[in-house]
């Protein structure tokens, strides 16, 4: 596989003397779909707009395709289809005409039946001859979709395509990702729900402070963050896992009074069931029992005050 | 270069003229009637003649540049601003097309338009008064050139402008008044000397001037020097352009 986008030390300095990309290097797969994952102010955003040639990079080097985002940006953006993190759409267009714009904008000669298809696949057929202003936000959000994919993009950003969408279109929008990705079109998308990234990612990167901190196969990451701890609270304090539960790799919790199993949420059983069993059995006196998962807030958290994953 | 680029903008900017036709054409004949019942009626019964031609046919070409000119800026103007305004402007930004597209497509809808409404002018003045017009070509040359010139100034002004009160504070404080003093509604010789002087240092004077010879086969300046003026005022908007184009100016941050 070769990198269809390929970012070396990106460095992003606003007019303001800000610096919201701190020298980001990042390869990416054709083929693949990458969530992005970071709090407010990441610099999310601004790596989408630097490649996409809405701001300028202040240093590093961007090809699409092969192409130099900024000496052959014609052959660079002719590549790339952008949804953008605001809805941000002519009022009074109708939705058929501004779809029919985004791809003479890019040149492409006229296509109805292009044209058709995607505003069928976004639900929004009905709608072809409805102004922007009488559509919902959700639907506005798919008009934005439908503007992208009208050059027929072989990459795709979508920075936060599900933000305040709702848990029907959210799996729409799931699914619409899922048909691109059939076509072969590179995805990158950012997100603030892990759910997201679980349900489409190929792989995961983590950005924060203007720096990608880890970038991970999904799996592997939610492998890791896919751990969940089952905590049981005795009334009596042990020195030690009683022989009887060895099997389960069990920790002792704080002054011995309670036992804690660390189990993959993920996995087909658990083995909840045998542990209670057995602790009956063992004859100890349970008075509590309480579960914890460590989340991607956790792993933000983590690998925020390391500096480094 | 990318045409259908260019294209598909020009389209755009001519759609949404369309769907606001009336109030595109209304309100220009309207001020142009407005016009000739206060300056043709009132002044003109006073003002017989001006240099030979009736005063209701003297205010004609200086009532077109008068609309021409504030035509081109506001479309223009208004016609990039507003991406910029409500966010759209991310997608010719990150569209496969240089500055250069963006502006033909953009000048080139606003000054179309701005051409109509002139010609729309023009046809209504003819129901007011009677007038010829001696150098056809000329004419429509003068005319051509007013609108482009205008209209890149308006896109000029719809990149520089941060917000709704600085777009229309240009025209307001400069372009209306510097066209109002420009000889629209009188000739230069009707002014005081020391006024003759000032006036030479008005742009729109050498357009105006120009328009009306090509009406009436009589000028303020001579017709050389508002052909110079006006290519002169072509050549800077062209080049601030250009600087905006080479810097990003206010479009890409
Ligand atoms: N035009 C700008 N001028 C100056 N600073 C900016 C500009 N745009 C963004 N920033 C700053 O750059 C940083 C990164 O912003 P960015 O929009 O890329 O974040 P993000 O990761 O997309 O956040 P969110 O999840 O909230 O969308 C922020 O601190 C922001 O304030
Ligand atoms: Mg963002």
């Amino acid at each position: 596989m070769t990198a269809i986008l390929s970012i070396q030390d990106l460095r992003k300095v606003y007019a303001g003397g800000f610096e919201a990309l701190k020298g980001v290097s990042l390869d990416i797969e054709e083929g693949e779909i990458l969530a992005l994952l970071g709090p407010n102010g990441a610099g999310k955003t601004t790596l989408i707009s630097t490649i996409c040639g809405i701001t300028t990079p202040s240093a590093g080097t961007v090809t699409v395709g092969g192409h130099d985002i900024l000496t052959d940006f014609r052959a660079a953006r002719s590549l790339i289809g952008l949804v953008p993190q605001e809805v941000a759409l002519e009022p009074f267009e109708k939705v058929r005409n501004t779809v029919r714009f985004s791809r003479g904008l890019f040149g492409k000669p006229t296509d109805d039946a292009l044209v058709e298809n995607i505003l069928r696949r976004l639900s929004l057929w009905d709608k072809k001859d409805s102004s922007i202003k009488e559509l919902s936000g959700g639907m506005k959000r798919r008009v934005l979709i439908a503007k992208a994919l009208a050059h027929e993009p072989r990459v795709l950003f979508l920075d936060e395509p599900t933000a305040g969408v709702d848990v029907e279109l959210r799996k729409d929008m799931w699914d619409i990702v899922d048909e691109l990705k059939k076509d072969g079109v590179t995805i990158i998308l950012t997100t603030h729900y892990i759910e997201e990234a679980e349900a489409i990612a190929d792989r995961v990167g983590v950005i924060n402070n203007g720096e990608l901190l880890l970038v991970e196969d999904k799996d592997a990451l939610m492998g890791r963050m896919g751990q969940k701890q089952l905590e049981v609270h005795l009334s009596a304090a042990l020195d030690a896992v009683p022989a009887a539960l060895a099997d389960y790799n069990l920790d002792l919790g704080k002054d011995g009074r309670s036992l804690i199993y660390t189990y993959d949420i993920r996995a087909e059983r658990t083995g909840i069931t045998r542990l209670l069993n057995d602790v009956a059995q063992s004859g100890l006196v349970l008075t509590d029992v309480n579960t914890q998962q460590s989340s991607l807030e956790d792993i933000f958290v983590g690998l925020v005050s390391e500096g480094k994953p | 270069m990318n045409w259908t680029a260019v294209a598909a903008i020009y389209r755009f900017e001519m759609a949404r003229f369309f769907r606001t036709l009336m109030q595109s054409f209304l309100s220009p004949v309207l001020s142009t009637s407005l016009y000739f019942v206060v300056f043709g009626a009132a002044i003109g019964s006073r003002i017989d003649q001006v240099e030979g031609v009736s005063y209701g046919a003297f205010i004609v070409p200086g009532l077109v540049m008068l609309s021409v000119i504030t035509q081109s800026i506001s479309n223009a103007s208004f016609g990039i601003y507003f991406p910029k305004f409500i966010g759209t402007v991310y997608e010719l930004l990150s569209a496969p097309i240089s500055f250069l597209e963006i502006v033909l497509g953009y000048v080139g809808a606003a000054a179309t338009k701005a051409l109509f409404i002139g010609c729309v002018i023009l046809f209504t003045a003819s129901l007011f008064v009677d007038f010829t017009i001696a150098h056809p070509v000329a004419m429509v040359a003068f005319l051509v050139l007013t609108c482009l010139s205008f209209a890149l100034l308006g896109f000029i002004l719809g990149i520089w402008a941060g917000n709704f009160e600085q777009l229309q504070l240009v025209p307001l404080l400069i372009v209306t008044p510097l066209v109002f003093l420009g000889g629209s509604f009188y000739s230069i010789s009707m002014l005081p000397p020391v006024w003759q002087t000032v006036t030479l240092f008005n742009p729109v004077v050498y357009l105006i001037s120009g328009f009306r010879w090509s009406f009436f086969g009589m000028a303020d300046v001579s017709i050389g020097f508002s052909l110079a003026a006006i290519a002169l005022f072509l050549c800077t908007c062209l080049a601030v352009i250009w600087w905006i184009f080479k810097t990003g100016w206010r479009l890409r941050g």
